[in-house]
């Protein structure tokens, strides 16, 4: 087992990272910008190292300090988090190179799942369904990009090869907006993601959207940890997450999960990863694999009972996975609310100190955050403070609780989009349970006209 | 000059309101001043506190814990030169060869004083002010941070 990681990260997986090492009495080495210095990780940790100001670009993306930080350190591992560097297969191939071990996939494999257009393909050879679209990035010729949209059927969707996360996307409803649909699309792929390939799935209307938990070991073992929820989104950005998901049957969730365990194996797929589909009429479509720890991992833990993080850095030091698919049960359910500092319903960021901080708690409350009272929340990062996990024997009372959790909590000096999720958590639709990943935009669009 | 006797200095500064104290007891000189909140002590990598904010201001620079000399006395005055990477500190460039800068040695902007290794590549660092050591701030082969100050030039 390794004697000391180091923690590329920040912010609340910062120290959810450092709990599980801490539990599991390895030591840790937090890097940190300037901006960060006062993280409660950073002062908890064995040891911390200030890698650069401020801005992201110098500090959490920049590799060669990241990788020197593990040099003078003596670290053994590296565990990149999520976002940032986590699915970059060029920095998880020099930490290797380095001589550490990068606490993921193998580099072919992120390169292999972070173009979409190969991961689709790869997905149909193992036999999981997609949604349909061109078989490939899109041609340049105006007439043959028509020839395929049609075969697909309007509306479809134009999306980035090198993109994902909800980035780099655009959706087409008729022919005549196609050919500038593909040329705006293209060029913003160039510009943000440095690769101008784009190609065409068709645009599902009211799907939810529905991702599988996988777990696999060096040794060709792989399990899958039930599903997850992820329709409330707004602008392809998760808010609240949940597990189960609502009306899967247990038939329906072993043929899928053991689909994307297939390809697990098939891909030589190593750590945890997560299959996102989108769902509809009772058809599962694959949109993209992550090929890291996820934000709501959380929900899936509290209904399983496996740490996560704690398996992911077992599978790195090569142990083999002990648990087999039938250890895994199901029991409960569980909602994860994302907190952010930004205004609740304008959505604009709100950076500053907190001056009042007080975390809910009770039966089945688990608060994931890196926030103190006094602290000081920097305008220069994903405006994400924390998460408030609540686990019910059903889905009604995780969501009372959840209720009950956000009226505690008292977070002052800074805005949060608390406010949303109460409102969230008394809408009748989404008590009922099942909404699409279009609800809410649509929900927040009637707000918006309601108030204006 | 030790930790108690400083602190003492210190709180004296805080109580009394005065802006500058300055002392020289022999060899050492120590000089405290209100204006800026960081204070040169020699700090293990563990609890710092949080530092006070401007009130308006959303960016709130960190306090600096800068260690002390070699020896473990306070740092003299002058400008600061930081590391602008992570990596290990080497005072020569190859073992067994002549240091780049002595404490009392003259340097201008742009000579080497150091090499920063990061990667298995060896950095020059060069001074960004011309002027004369007062201090080397770092021993030969330490770990280093950005940020993490290195000389200070008179």
């Amino acid at each position: 087992m390794f004697e000391k990681i180091l923690i590329a990260n920040r912010g609340e997986i910062a120290l959810r990272i450092q709990r599980a090492c801490r539990e599991m009495g390895i030591k840790t080495v937090a890097v940190h910008s300037q901006a960060d210095a006062e993280a409660k990780y950073v002062k908890l940790a064995d040891e911390s190292v200030c890698i650069g100001p401020a801005p992201s670009a110098q500090s959490y993306l920049n590799i060669p300090a990241i990788i020197s930080a593990a040099e003078v350190t003596d670290a053994e591992a590296i565990h990149p988090g999520y976002g940032f560097l986590s699915e970059n297969a060029d920095f998880a191939e020099r930490v290797e190179k380095s001589g550490f071990v990068f606490i993921g996939p193998r580099p072919e494999t992120i390169r292999l799942m972070g173009d979409k257009v190969s991961a689709k393909n790869a997905m149909k050879k193992a036999g999981v369904p997609c949604v349909p679209g061109s078989e490939g990035g899109l041609p340049e010729s105006v007439d043959e990009i028509k020839a395929i949209a049609r075969a697909i059927g309007y509306p479809i969707i134009i999306k980035a090869a090198a993109g994902g996360g909800g980035r780099g996307m655009r959706v087409v409803h008729t022919e005549a907006a196609l050919s500038n649909a593909v040329i705006i699309t293209r060029n913003e792929a160039q510009a943000a993601f440095g690769n101008p390939t784009v190609y065409a799935e068709k645009y599902l209307e009211n799907p939810r959207h529905i991702e599988f938990q996988v777990l696999a070991d060096e040794h060709r073992n792989a399990i899958y940890l039930g599903e997850r929820d992820c329709s409330t989104q707004r602008r392809h950005q998760k808010i609240i997450e949940e597990a189960p998901a609502l009306g899967i049957s247990p038939r329906l969730r072993d043929r899928m999960g053991t689909r994307c365990v297939d390809a697990c194996k098939r891909i030589g797929y190593r750590g945890v990863g997560t299959f996102e589909f989108l769902f509809e009429k009772n058809e599962f479509y694959f949109i993209e694999m992550n090929t890291r720890l996820q934000v709501e991992h959380t929900i899936t833990e509290a209904i399983t009972g496996i740490d996560l993080v704690q398996a992911q850095i077992r599978v790195a030091a090569g142990e083999k996975l002990t648990l087999r698919q039938r250890d895994i049960v199901l029991k409960g359910h569980a909602i994860e609310c994302r907190i952010a500092a930004e205004d609740p319903y304008k959505f604009t960021p709100s950076a500053g100190r907190i001056t009042q901080y007080h975390a809910p708690g009770g039966p089945g409350i688990r608060v994931d955050s890196h926030v103190y009272h006094n602290y000081f929340v920097p305008p220069y990062y994903d405006s994400m403070i924390g998460k408030i996990i609540a686990y019910g024997d059903n889905r009604d009372q995780a969501i009372a609780r959840m209720r009950i959790a956000l009226s505690e909590m008292v977070i002052e000096g800074i805005k949060t989009n608390t406010p949303l999720h109460l409102d969230l958590l008394s809408d009748a639709a989404f008590l009922n349970g099942g909404t699409s990943i279009h609800y809410l935009e649509q929900k927040l669009a009637n707000h918006n006209s309601n108030s204006g | 000059m030790d930790l108690r006797k400083l602190k003492k200095l210190i709180d004296l500064v805080e109580e009394s309101g005065i802006a500058e104290l300055e002392i020289t007891e022999g060899e050492e000189k120590v000089r405290i001043s209100r204006s800026t909140p960081s204070m040169q002590i020699s700090a293990p990598p563990a609890v710092t506190y949080p530092p006070q904010p401007a009130p308006a201001a959303i960016a709130s620079p960190p306090a600096t814990v800068t260690p002390a000399t070699a020896a473990g006395e306070i740092l003299p005055q002058g400008h600061m030169v930081k590391s602008p990477m992570v990596g290990t500190f080497y005072r020569s460039s190859a073992p067994g060869s002549n240091v780049f800068v002595e404490v009392g040695q003259t340097v201008k902007e742009g000579d080497t004083l150091c090499i920063i290794e990061a990667m298995k590549l060896l950095n020059e660092i060069e001074s960004d002010k011309s002027g004369v050591i007062k201090a080397v701030l770092v021993e030969n082969g330490q770990p280093v941070e950005y940020g993490e100050p290195l000389f200070v030039i008179e």
